[in-house]
């Protein structure tokens, strides 16, 4: 489950490899459990998953703010267990910024600079160079409090990229800026990760966010890496329900698989209905699954030219408009929240509230998975 | 401050009142400071008002007597030793306070709080019996360091205050960067707690400058102290010249003050203005 599988050949070690790590703070519960994870040089993965999956401190175990209760940190083929914080040529970028307040932007650059021996000459040209990138040249006599929140995440961006360290990680540092400013963010994020070529670790819990930098993604939860793949496979091919949950919108629908005959099976739904879906994550016949069913995939009203094998009658129950799409909650299968998108455009058409339709999907987009 | 229009009558005798509380209060706070200071520039040595005329005879007297000079010269060694003993130490014990929980903390906060707490006698008879044993009565060093002790609570509060704005994560981000702990000491957590430092320094040299009972039981003549020395005088011969001293310890102290506002000031607003 860490390994999405790819072979790899001798000549291309990981940059960072975790083995069988584990973190427990009190000694009983654990974070972080039997972690495996190969981080590759030059690509940004992202650690996604929600508050106390383990994520932040997988982050911090890296860095070296806190300690591995078991396994160890290869970092270029070197065990990190008895490598401090600061000779792990690791920069950081906190959610807080933690820029020092008591030096200007120039001196602030400056500091891993001095800290690395970089000559005066090397360290202005190097300032100007980060400052440019992230288009902050003319700030260098500005001091932290004099700036905005997204020009201090730049600042702090640029720190971390300044002096060239093997990697950079990032604990939410997009989490205290606003939502337009942070999506812009994400773009030029992603735009320096490809012009500078290092390793980005990045740590969130906005799914959108990971989608949009990320070459590959971690999804945690309860301490276990669910899924680790580039981010269309996780959202068209999530591998468990926590997954599909987690990333995107997704209708659940609980059931019993009846039959597995190759690539089909055929899901027993509460109210006696049955739905033929691709069986992901699912056990031999008579075990509980959980169908998913993201809400684009769903038609309203299918013709004959739209490949789906089965409709379902259902209720319309409200519709919300969005602007790019109408979002329509109907009642079908048992359930009343069920949600499908419908694009605006020529196919989009409006329904009475109460109105009986029939919707329908393509069986390929119907994932059965575990039973959560 | 005016009173709005609708104030009841109780409203306007509050305004009234207020205002009679605080000039009481700074009264009783500034009023026998103040008196003191023409009686130094009295030309007859009584310490009644009127007084007869104006005269510097007894600032004369201080700087020209070796025994002032002596406690004058004493009280700078002692002051500046012990601020720079309890700085340093109530500095590194706030900042190790106030790292993550562990057993005892509060205890050790308790005893080194203890001295602005415990009755100043009980620690100076205290200190007396402790330091005759080990050979630190009759010296400056056993001033010194019994001074350092009372003002270590001054430093370990102040400190303790700034650190309790301080962002470790700054500490983290220093260490990200490549930065020793030690280099991190000096380079973004003592500029940032610094003020807390300053002031604390403050409070420990003022604290040793007035510094009067430790100084009866531990002092000898050789190593007595203005305050000490001023105790003697008023006991001995009661001259305007402990006038004219006080009135340079207080000058001093006021100087001391407004210099290390000042230099708080200035420390403050290079941190930034989000601080």
């Amino acid at each position: 489950m860490t390994d999405s599988g790819q072979n790899r050949t001798g000549a291309n070690e990981p940059l960072v490899r975790f083995e069988n790590v584990q973190k427990t703070y009190d000694g009983e519960i654990l974070v972080v459990k039997d972690l495996n994870l190969d981080i590759e040089q030059g690509e940004f993965l992202t650690l996604l998953g929600p508050s106390g999956s383990g994520k932040t401190t997988t982050l911090m175990m890296l860095a070296g703010f806190e300690s591995t209760t078991h396994g160890d940190i290869i970092l270029d083929g070197r065990s990190l267990r008895t490598v401090p914080p600061h000779k792990r040529d690791i920069g950081m970028v906190f959610q807080n910024y933690a820029l020092f307040p008591h030096m200007t932007v120039y001196e602030n650059l400056a500091f891993p600079l001095q800290c690395h021996n970089v000559p005066k000459s090397g360290q202005d040209r190097k300032i100007a160079a980060a400052l440019a990138m992230v288009e902050l040249t003319g700030f260098e006599r500005r001091r932290p409090g004099q700036l905005s929140g997204g020009q201090q995440q730049r600042v702090a961006l640029a720190r971390a990229l300044v002096f060239e360290p093997r990697i950079v990680l990032m604990d939410e540092p997009l989490g205290a800026l606003d939502k337009k400013l942070r999506e812009q963010m994400q773009i030029e994020m992603k735009h320096i990760h490809e012009n500078v070529g290092l390793t980005f670790v990045y740590v969130t819990h906005d799914q959108s966010e990971a989608l949009t930098m990320s070459n590959r993604i971690a999804v945690f939860d309860d301490g276990v890496i669910q899924q680790l793949d580039g981010p269309e496979e996780l959202y068209e091919r999530p591998k468990n329900a926590f997954v599909a949950q987690f990333i995107g919108e997704n209708n659940r629908v609980n059931g019993t698989v009846r039959d597995i005959s190759g690539d089909r099976c055929l899901v027993e739904l509460p109210n006696g209905q049955t739905v033929k879906a691709l069986p992901v994550n699912v056990g031999a016949a008579g075990e509980a699954t959980t169908l998913s069913l993201r809400p684009e995939a769903i038609v309203l009203e299918p013709a004959d030219g739209d490949g789906c094998d089965d409709t379902y009658p259902a209720i319309v129950r409200e519709q919300i408009y969005m602007g790019d799409h109408t979002r329509v909650r109907v009642e079908a299968c048992g359930q009343d929240d069920f949600v499908i998108k419908m694009p605006r455009g020529s196919g989009a058409r409006s329904f009475e509230l109460g109105q009986d339709i029939a919707i329908g999907w393509r069986s390929g987009d119907c994932r059965a998975l575990d039973a959560a | 401050m005016a009173l709005p229009s609708y104030a009841t009558p109780l409203d306007r005798a509050w305004y009234v009142g207020f205002r009679v509380i605080c000039a009481a209060v700074f009264a009783f706070l500034i009023v026998p400071i103040l008196v003191i200071i023409p009686l130094g520039f009295n030309s007859e040595p009584y310490f009644t008002y009127p007084m007869p005329g104006f005269s510097l005879r007894w600032y004369e007297e201080f700087f020209n007597s070796p025994q002032w000079l002596l406690g004058l010269r004493n009280s700078i060694i002692v002051g500046f030793f012990a601020t720079l003993v309890a700085t340093v130490l109530g500095t590194l014990a706030a900042l190790g306070l106030n790292r993550a929980e562990y057993p005892g903390k509060p205890a050790i906060l308790a005893v080194l709080i203890s001295p602005i707490i415990v009755p100043i006698v009980i620690t100076a008879a205290g200190m007396y019996y402790f330091y005759s044993r080990i050979g630190l009565t009759g010296s400056l060093a056993g001033l010194v360091f019994a001074h350092a002790t009372i003002g270590v609570p001054f430093v370990v509060i102040t400190v303790s205050a700034t650190l309790a704005g301080f962002d470790n994560n700054l500490v983290r981000a220093g260490a990200s960067l490549g930065a020793s702990p030690v280099r991190v000491f000096f380079k973004v957590t003592m500029p940032l707690i610094l003020p807390g430092v300053v002031s604390g320094a403050l409070f420990a040299f003022i604290t040793s400058w007035d510094e009067l009972v430790i100084a009866i039981f531990l002092a000898t003549t050789e190593e007595h102290t203005l305050p000490r020395r001023m105790w003697s005088g008023i006991r001995e011969l009661l001259s305007p010249t402990i006038m004219a001293v006080a009135t340079l310890l207080i000058l001093t102290s006021i100087a001391l003050m407004v210099t290390m506002e000042l230099l708080r000031r200035r420390t403050e607003r290079l941190r930034g203005i989000s601080g």
